[in-house]
Formats: structure tokens, sequence, C-alpha cells
């Protein structure tokens, strides 16, 4: 395992280094892109600033509660669902096709219904999270065994106690499966919709500096959008192990 | 057989009639500033499809995608079966392809479009990075899954590496490998979209995202409309395949 670790570690150092000689030797020019040093030396001085942080406040937040929503919907949803067999076949063909097309089309929808605050973009986020959460809830509820669903009957548990305390728990690795991908959803979400049109957020701010040529703004905020979705995912993979583990798989 | 048949058939028009019915809904809701009603919709569409400057920017958009697509396929599949078959390097690398298909990759536009500039290139890019992660990562496990002994029995015949893929491990690891065709598809069409929307000038995404930037409630619907039967279309066939690869197990 050690090993591993230690050649994944040299895979992304090499990489990594092999864009800053690079950038240094001129094959990338500057214009295109910066060395990495200097991007995470302008990150570093963006954050000690905080000429970004609202912004970057703003994303998060918004980015934050799509997630949530999406969550919470999404596995209510999927426990409702859970059982109608015809109502999931009919959805299944949305379900394939959903990812497929744009959301962001819905995005002027949404600005016409909400205004134009901070709604709509929780609205692309949220709707691009909740299918993910819903599909991935459901799949991990058809492998919860009958066994455990008998023994919750002859508990005499109710419905919801018997999600809360039985299935729910069951279904848990399939449930963050989900969760991981509403994480990157609602990102894209909320950072695409301001990208479209919006008065601030990090999307904003990195279309803006990308119409300026201000690659020293422009790149710290995508590495940092980046970092925060993978480091987010990297604790709930780690979760999901946590849970696979203590059932010994 | 037919009986199945006849019930997807089913489950298709009460899907198609509920998502009418909701859209009339919700115009009946929100008004004509938000969204056109269905049959002014379809009707809009009818004309839309007659244009030719609509045709333009369809078949640049579809060859956009097949580019994008035969990219990902080839490079995703190149990338699974080296990975899946070489177990070393196949748990070094896994995590990391983890970590790029959770980013939020449309953060990374600026980038493409400092690289590629505006145009073709960008967009087949932007696509191809969506799809490619996805059908390597079904692929890898994929192969992993596949029974040992039907290798055991292959390096018996003394079967040279590509005959070892096109014979044993292609073959056998068919059905997941079509899933993870089956994503990347999806995946690589909202790419190639979303690329369009951000880095070009023409197809369907620059249609949408001017209709977007006008405010032209009729395009955007009648653009949204298209882009989901044809992505449903293609999906609902690939996912008919699909359970039939499944089901042959």
């Amino acid at each position: 395992m050690t090993r591993v670790a230690l050649y994944r570690a040299l895979v992304i150092a090499a990489a990594v280094l092999l864009l800053e000689v690079l950038c240094l030797a001129g094959v990338i020019d500057r214009l295109t892109m910066p060395p990495p040093h200097r991007i995470l030396y302008d990150l570093a001085r963006i954050l000690v600033s905080g000429s970004q942080n609202a912004a970057i406040f703003k994303t998060l937040t918004n980015a934050s509660i799509a997630l949530a929503l999406a969550l919470v919907v999404g596995v209510l949803a999927a426990l409702a669902l859970h059982g109608q067999r015809a109502v999931r076949e009919t959805l299944e063909p949305l379900f394939a096709t959903y990812y497929a097309v744009p959301i962001f089309a819905f995005y002027p929808l949404l600005i016409v219904l909400m205004g134009l605050g901070d709604a709509p973009q929780i609205g692309i986020g949220f709707m691009l999270g909740v299918v993910a959460v819903i599909v991935n809830t459901l799949n991990g509820l058809d492998r919860v065994p009958r066994v455990l669903r008998q023994a919750a009957r002859v508990a005499r548990l109710g419905a919801i106690e018997t999600a809360l305390a039985v299935t729910l728990p069951c279904a848990a690795p399939h449930v963050l499966t989900g969760a991981k991908l509403a994480v990157a959803y609602s990102l894209i979400g909320v950072i695409g919709a301001e990208f479209i049109m919006s008065r601030g957020g990090m999307g904003y701010e990195i279309s803006f500096a990308y119409t300026n040529f201000d690659n020293a703004t422009m790149y710290p905020l995508i590495l940092l959008v980046l970092a925060v979705s993978i480091a987010v995912n990297a604790a709930l993979a780690r979760w999901e192990k946590a849970l696979l583990a203590r059932r010994g798989q | 057989m037919s009986a199945r048949l006849l019930r997807g058939a089913r489950n298709t028009a009460v899907l198609i009639a509920g998502l009418l019915a909701g859209w009339q809904l919700l115009y009946a809701f929100a008004g004509p500033a938000a969204l056109a009603p269905p049959l002014a919709t379809l009707r809009y569409t009818a004309g839309l499809l007659a244009t030719e400057a609509f045709r333009m920017h369809l078949s640049e958009t579809m060859r956009a995608f097949a580019a994008a697509l035969a990219i990902a396929a080839a490079s995703g599949l190149a990338i699974g079966f080296w990975l899946g078959f070489q177990r070393f390097a196949g748990e070094v690398c896994e995590p990391m392809l983890v970590a790029l298909y959770s980013i939020p990759k449309i953060t990374l536009y600026p980038l493409l479009l400092l690289a590629f500039g505006l145009g073709m290139p960008a967009k087949i890019a932007f696509g191809a990075l969506h799809g490619i992660i996805p059908v390597a990562l079904f692929t890898i496990n994929a192969v992993r899954n596949v029974r040992p002994i039907l290798i055991k029995t292959g390096r018996v015949h003394r079967l040279t590496p590509v005959e070892m893929v096109w014979r044993v491990l292609f073959p056998a690891a068919l059905p997941e490998i079509f899933t993870g065709l089956r994503v990347g598809f999806s995946l690589t069409l909202i790419g190639t979209l979303l690329g369009e929307m951000f880095a070009a000038q023409r197809g369907l995404g620059y249609l949408l995202m001017t209709a977007i930037g006008l405010h032209n409630v009729e395009l955007i619907m009648a653009v949204t409309v298209i882009l989901f039967v044809l992505a449903g279309a293609a999906s609902s066939v690939l996912l008919a395949v699909d359970h039939r690869l499944h089901a042959r197990v």
C-alpha cells in the first residue's frame, strides 16, 4: 500500500514538474498558462489579501446549500420512489437522459421565477445534483437484504423508523457515492450559472479575469475550485471506505 | 418480449405525457416571460428545423460530438485496458482518475480556450475531456472482473497483448465496457455542448447561449427540446442494448 502511495506521489510530482519545465522553457507561453509555482504563489497572495474572499464565500455557500438541498430532496425522493416499480420504470429513461441535456438551458427560466439573486444559481446546482443522489440512493436501497426489511417489520418499525434505522444506514455507501457526484454537480451548477449571468462569485471572477487576460487571478481561482472539490471528495471517499471496512468488505 | 416492448412503449408515452403536462402547468404558473407553452414551442421547433442556419449549427455540433466521442472512446478504452490489466499501474492511477472525474470540469474552459483558441478544437477537447475518464474507469473495473481462468487460457495459447485484448478481455468484459461507453456518450455530449456554450461561435450550444443572452424564450425552449429528444432517443437505444448485454451473461 505504501509503495502504491509513493508511486502515486511520484507520478503527480513528475506531472507538476513537467508542467513547470514546459512553462519555464516557453513551450507553454506565459499568456496561456503561468508556471505552477507562480499559480500557487498567486493563490496564496489572493487568499492573504482577501481580495476574492467575498466571491469565494458566495460560491461555496451557494454550492453548499445546493448540495444540502440535493441530498435531502434526493434521498426523500428515492425513499418515496423505491418500491413504486411502475413509476421507476417510467422515470428510468429520464434519469438516463438527464445528464446529457444542458440543464443550464433552464437558468433563464429560474431567473424569471426566482429573481436575479443567489436563488437561481442554487437552483441549477440543485437540479444537477439531485438526480445523481436519487439514482444512487435507489441503487443502494435495491441492495438492502430482504432479511433486514423483514427484521424491521418484525420489530414493528414504522416507515420513517425503518428508513432511518435500517434501510438508509444499510444503503449508506451508495448514498455517499451519490453525495460525491452531487458535490461536483453542485459546484458545476453554481459556477456554470455564474459564468452565464451573475453579479459575483468565483465563476463570475474567473470569466471576468479571462476576458481581461488576468491569468494571475484566473488560474489561482481555478486551482482553488479544483482543490476544494478534490478535498471534499477525498474526505467522502475515506468515509465510504471506513463504512465498507466496518462491514468487512 | 412483445409484452415488454409494449410496457416500454406505454412507460415512454406516460413519461412524455407527464412531462408535457408538467410543462403546461409550469407555463400557466410562470407565464410567457419565463417559458413558452408546449404547442407553441413545437410549432417554433418545426419552423426552426427547416432553416438553413439551424442545420449548419446541428451539423457543426454533430461533427464536434463525433470527433470528441471517438477520442474519448479510443483513449478511454486504451487507458482502461492498460490500467485494468497492469494491476500495479492501475492501483497507482485509478484514484487519480477518480479525483479527475470528480472535478468540476466547467471551470477549465478558459484554460482550453487559451490552449486551443475559439472554435472546433476547443469544443472537441472539452467533449473528450468529459468522456475519457468514465470510459476508462468502467473499463478498468470490467477488465479486473474478467475471470482469471479466461486470462490463463489466453496465456496458455500464447496470445500477444493485442490478441489478448481483442479475443479474451474485450468479449468477456463487453457488458461492463458498454455501460462505460453509454455513460461516456452522455457526458461527451454534455461536454461538447458546454464547450459550445462557452467556447464557440457555432453549434447548438452556441445557439442556446445566444438565446439565453437575448432572452429569446422560444428559441431556448426549442433548442432544449431538440437536445432532449436527441439525447433521450440515443440513450434509450443505448440503455436497451446495455440491458440486453447484461442479461446475456
